[in-house]
C-alpha cells in the first residue's frame, strides 16, 4: 500500500490530460473525476464517449480539451464501439492501449445498457466508467433509471417514486474481473481503483458518484462536501469487487468502512437538505429512502467474506 | 488455383470477406443472413483466417463494433438484413460521418409487420441517403466479387466511405450456384492491405485524435460537403476498380451499370439485384420473338449513375423500371430516381414503373414480358 503522501505526489506529478478551456460547469463532478481517471491511465488511452455532458465539455470542433484519443459515438453504442476498437488494436499490434468508455448514467445505465451488458458478458478487455449524475443532465435534467427515489427532475415534478437502478450491482452479476464504485471527493480511492482496473485483463466497470450543481441544485462550491456526505450518510457506498475463480470477493473501501455500522452514519437529511432536487420530499419518501439505503448495505454485505 | 464450387449467396459473401482478409468481424444473427457469419465464425475458430470475431448483443452493436475496429485501423466486416439493418440505422449514418470504410453485406428482406422473411429491396434502398456506396449483386459470383471490389473502392484515399453489398434474401442467399473462388494471392494482388487515413487511432505513432466532437453549422457543412465530394470521387474509382478487376479475374459485372442488348432497343428495362438476371432471361425470350427490348442493370445506386441512365434513355423510346420496393405515397424508388436522372439531362423518354415481387412474391419472365407488353401498347397509343 502506498502512503497517502506518495499517492498525492504521484497524482500531482502525473501528466494533466484535461487541458484548460474545457466547458464543464463550475463544480462539475464529472470533469473532476475524469481528470483523476486520465492521470491514472496516462496517454496511451482511447476514450469512447456516448452522447453526454462530456461530448460537449470536451470542447467545440476544431478545438478539444482532452489530450487523449477520443471517439464520440451515438448514445446507445459506447461499449460496442469500445469492443471493436479493442479488437481492432489487437489486430494492429497495440493490445495494451487502454480502451475506456466514459459515459453518463443515461448512456450506460439506460439507453446503452445492452452494450455494457454484452461487453461484460463477453469479458471484453475494456474499462467502462460511468459518471453517475443521476439524471439526463445534458438534455435538461430529466429522470433516468439511475435517479434516486425522491429526486425532482424535469420529468418527475413530485420527486421520483421508484428507487435507483445501480449499474455497479448489475455489473457485479456479470461475473466480471473487477467492479468498483468511486467518488471524486475521495481522489486517492478513485485514482487507485482506476490504476487497479488498468492492470487487470478483461472487463472492468467503475461507477462514479458525480455531483452536478445545476442538476442537483446546490451551490457549485459544495461538490466535495456533497460527495463526502453521500459517503458519510451511507447513501453512496464505496466498494470494489474482484472475481477469483468465479467467486465474487467484495471489499468495502476504507472511506466507507466506518458506515458498515448504521449508528455511525450521519442522518440522510444532512445530504438531502443541501440539494434543491430533494426539496418537498415527504417524511414517507425519506423513510423509504432510508430503508433503501439499509437494504443496499445488506445486499452488499452478502458479497463480503 | 482458383476453384469452381457450387455455393449459396451467403457462402459467397463469407468468401468475399475472407478473401478480402477482413480483420474484425462483428455480427448478430438474423434470417436470412445467419449463415454468412456462421461460415466466418467457423473459419476464425479453426484458425483458417486471421481475424477477430465479436459476437455482439445486437445489430446496433454489430455496426458500432466494426466502426470501432475501423477507427482503430483494421479492415472490418459485418452482415445484416431488413430489421437488423434498421435497428443499426443510427450507426449506418455514424459509419459514413466518422469516415470508416467498413463493408457490410445486406441480405435483402421485407420489413414487418406482418412478419415476412423473403426478398424485397426496400430495406437497403430506404437507407440510400446515408453516405454509403450501395452495390446490388445479381448472382452469387457477383456477391463474392463485389465484396472484394467494395473494399478497394471504400478504402481508396479519395473515397474513404463505407460500402454495402446487397444480395436478395433466399433468391441468392440460400440458392446454390456455380461460383469461382479466386486464389488468395490474386486477391491480395488486387486488394492490398488497408492503409488507414491519418485520423485513425494509431497508439504507436499518432498524437491524440478526436473523432465526432460537437461542430457548429459552418464546420458541419464542410464535413457533409466532404462526404458528397467523396461520393463524387467514388464514381471514377468504381469505374477504374471494376476494370482492374476484369483485367485480373476476367469477370465483368458492370461498373455502375451493366447494359444487356441495349443496341436498337425500343424498350429498356431497368432493375437492380437478382431481378436483373430474370430481366435478362426475359429479354432473351422477347428478342427471340422479334421484340427489340434491352436491359440496364443498375449495379450501384449510390453514387447514382445519372449519366449512364440518361445516355441509354436518350437512345430508346421507352423505359420500364421494375421496382422490388415501394416508397409509400410515392411509388417505385428506382423509378423515381430514374425520372430524376432524365430530368437532369432534359430527356423526355417516358418512364413506366412496375412494382412487383414485394415480400418475396415471385418475379418470373412471364411477369416481365407482360409488363413490357403493356408498355409497348402505351407507346403505340
Amino acid at each position: 500500500m502506498m502512503s497517502k503522501g506518495n499517492i498525492l505526489d504521484e497524482i500531482i506529478s502525473a501528466e494533466e490530460l484535461i487541458l484548460k478551456g474545457h466547458s464543464a460547469c463550475q463544480g462539475c463532478g464529472s470533469v473532476l473525476s475524469l481528470r483523476y481517471v486520465l492521470k491514472a491511465l496516462g496517454r496511451d488511452t482511447i476514450l469512447v464517449i456516448p452522447a453526454s455532458c462530456s461530448s460537449v465539455y470536451q470542447g467545440l470542433y476544431p478545438k478539444v480539451a482532452f489530450k487523449v484519443h477520443t471517439f464520440n459515438t451515438a448514445f446507445a453504442s459506447a461499449a460496442a464501439v469500445a469492443s471493436g476498437i479493442k479488437h481492432g488494436l489487437i489486430m494492429k499490434g497495440s493490445p495494451n492501449t487502454n480502451v475506456v468508455v466514459w459515459g453518463g448514467d443515461g448512456g450506460l445505465t439506460d439507453i446503452g445498457f445492452a452494450t455494457v451488458s454484452g461487453a461484460a458478458e463477453r469479458n471484453e478487455d475494456i474499462i467502462v466508467i460511468e459518471y453517475d449524475n443521476e439524471a439526463y443532465m445534458n438534455t435538461g435534467i430529466q429522470r433516468s433509471g439511475s435517479t434516486p427515489m425522491g429526486a425532482r427532475t424535469t420529468t418527475t415534478h413530485l420527486g421520483k417514486f421508484e428507487p435507483k437502478k445501480s449499474i455497479s450491482l448489475i455489473a457485479l452479476m456479470h461475473n466480471v474481473p473487477y467492479v468498483a464504485t468511486a467518488n471524486p471527493a475521495y481522489p486517492f480511492d478513485l485514482y487507485n481503483k482506476v490504476k487497479k482496473a488498468k492492470g487487470i485483463k478483461g472487463f472492468k466497470l467503475i461507477h462514479i458518484f458525480s455531483p452536478c450543481p445545476p442538476g442537483w441544485r446546490y451551490d457549485d462550491s459544495k461538490t466535495i462536501e456533497i460527495g463526502k456526505l453521500a459517503v458519510e450518510t451511507g447513501y453512496w457506498i464505496l466498494w470494489e469487487a474482484f472475481n477469483e475463480d468465479g467467486k465474487i470477493k467484495l471489499e468495502i473501501s476504507p472511506p466507507s468502512r466506518p458506515y458498515l455500522n448504521p449508528e455511525r452514519r450521519k442522518p440522510i437529511e444532512e445530504f438531502l437538505k443541501m440539494q434543491g432536487r430533494f426539496r418537498g420530499m415527504t417524511p414517507e419518501m425519506i423513510e423509504a429512502l432510508k430503508k433503501w439505503i439499509d437494504n443496499q448495505w445488506d445486499l452488499i454485505k452478502k458479497f463480503m467474506d | 488455383m482458383a476453384r469452381l464450387d457450387v455455393i449459396t449467396g451467403n457462402a459467397a459473401a463469407a468468401w468475399g470477406a475472407r478473401l478480402s482478409r477482413a480483420e474484425v468481424i462483428a455480427a448478430y444473427p438474423i434470417t436470412p443472413q445467419t449463415t454468412i457469419v456462421e461460415y466466418l465464425s467457423d473459419w476464425v475458430e479453426r484458425g483458417e483466417i486471421n481475424a477477430r470475431f465479436i459476437r455482439v448483443e445486437s445489430e446496433h452493436s454489430a455496426l458500432a463494433a466494426v466502426i470501432g475496429a475501423s477507427a482503430a485501423g483494421s479492415r472490418a466486416f459485418t452482415a445484416t438484413s431488413s430489421h437488423g439493418l434498421w435497428y443499426m440505422a443510427e450507426m449506418v449514418f455514424w459509419a459514413s460521418g466518422a469516415r470508416t470504410p467498413v463493408v457490410m453485406a445486406i441480405v435483402n428482406r421485407a420489413m414487418g409487420p406482418p412478419w415476412n422473411i423473403w426478398s424485397e429491396h426496400t430495406d437497403a434502398l430506404a437507407l440510400r441517403d446515408t453516405g454509403w456506396i450501395q452495390f446490388w449483386a445479381s448472382n452469387n459470383q457477383e456477391v463474392l466479387d463485389s465484396i472484394i471490389q467494395a473494399y478497394k473502392i471504400a478504402e481508396d484515399k479519395n473515397v474513404i466511405l463505407p460500402a454495402m453489398v446487397s444480395l436478395g434474401g433466399f433468391v441468392l442467399s440460400h440458392t446454390s450456384m456455380p461460383v469461382e473462388i479466386p486464389d488468395q494471392e490474386k486477391v491480395d494482388e488486387f486488394l492490398p492491405p488497408y492503409e488507414p487515413p491519418h485520423y485513425v487511432f494509431n497508439p504507436k505513432k499518432s498524437d491524440p485524435i478526436t473523432i465526432g466532437s460537437l461542430a457548429l453549422p459552418s464546420d458541419y457543412i464542410k464535413m457533409r460537403l466532404s462526404i458528397q465530394k467523396a461520393m463524387d470521387n467514388s464514381y471514377s474509382v468504381i469505374k477504374r476498380v471494376s476494370k482492374e478487376f476484369y483485367e485480373i479475374f476476367g469477370r465483368w459485372h458492370g461498373d455502375l451499370v451493366k447494359e444487356y442488348m441495349t443496341d436498337n432497343a425500343e424498350v429498356v428495362i431497368i432493375s437492380i439485384g437478382a431481378v436483373a438476371e430474370e430481366v435478362e432471361a426475359a429479354v432473351d425470350e422477347m428478342r427471340e420473338n422479334g421484340l427489340s427490348v434491352g436491359a440496364l442493370k443498375i449495379r450501384i445506386t449510390r453514387p447514382f449513375p445519372y449519366q449512364e441512365i440518361a445516355k441509354i434513355a436518350d437512345q430508346t423510346s421507352a423505359i420500364l423500371v421494375i421496382d422490388r420496393d415501394i416508397s409509400f405515397g410515392w411509388g417505385g424508388i428506382i423509378a423515381g430516381e430514374v425520372r430524376a436522372a432524365l430530368h437532369k439531362y432534359k430527356i423526355d423518354t417516358p418512364v413506366y414503373e412496375k412494382i412487383m415481387g414485394l415480400g418475396g412474391d415471385e418475379i418470373t419472365t412471364d411477369h416481365i414480358k407482360a409488363a413490357v407488353k403493356e408498355v409497348i401498347e402505351f407507346i403505340k397509343r
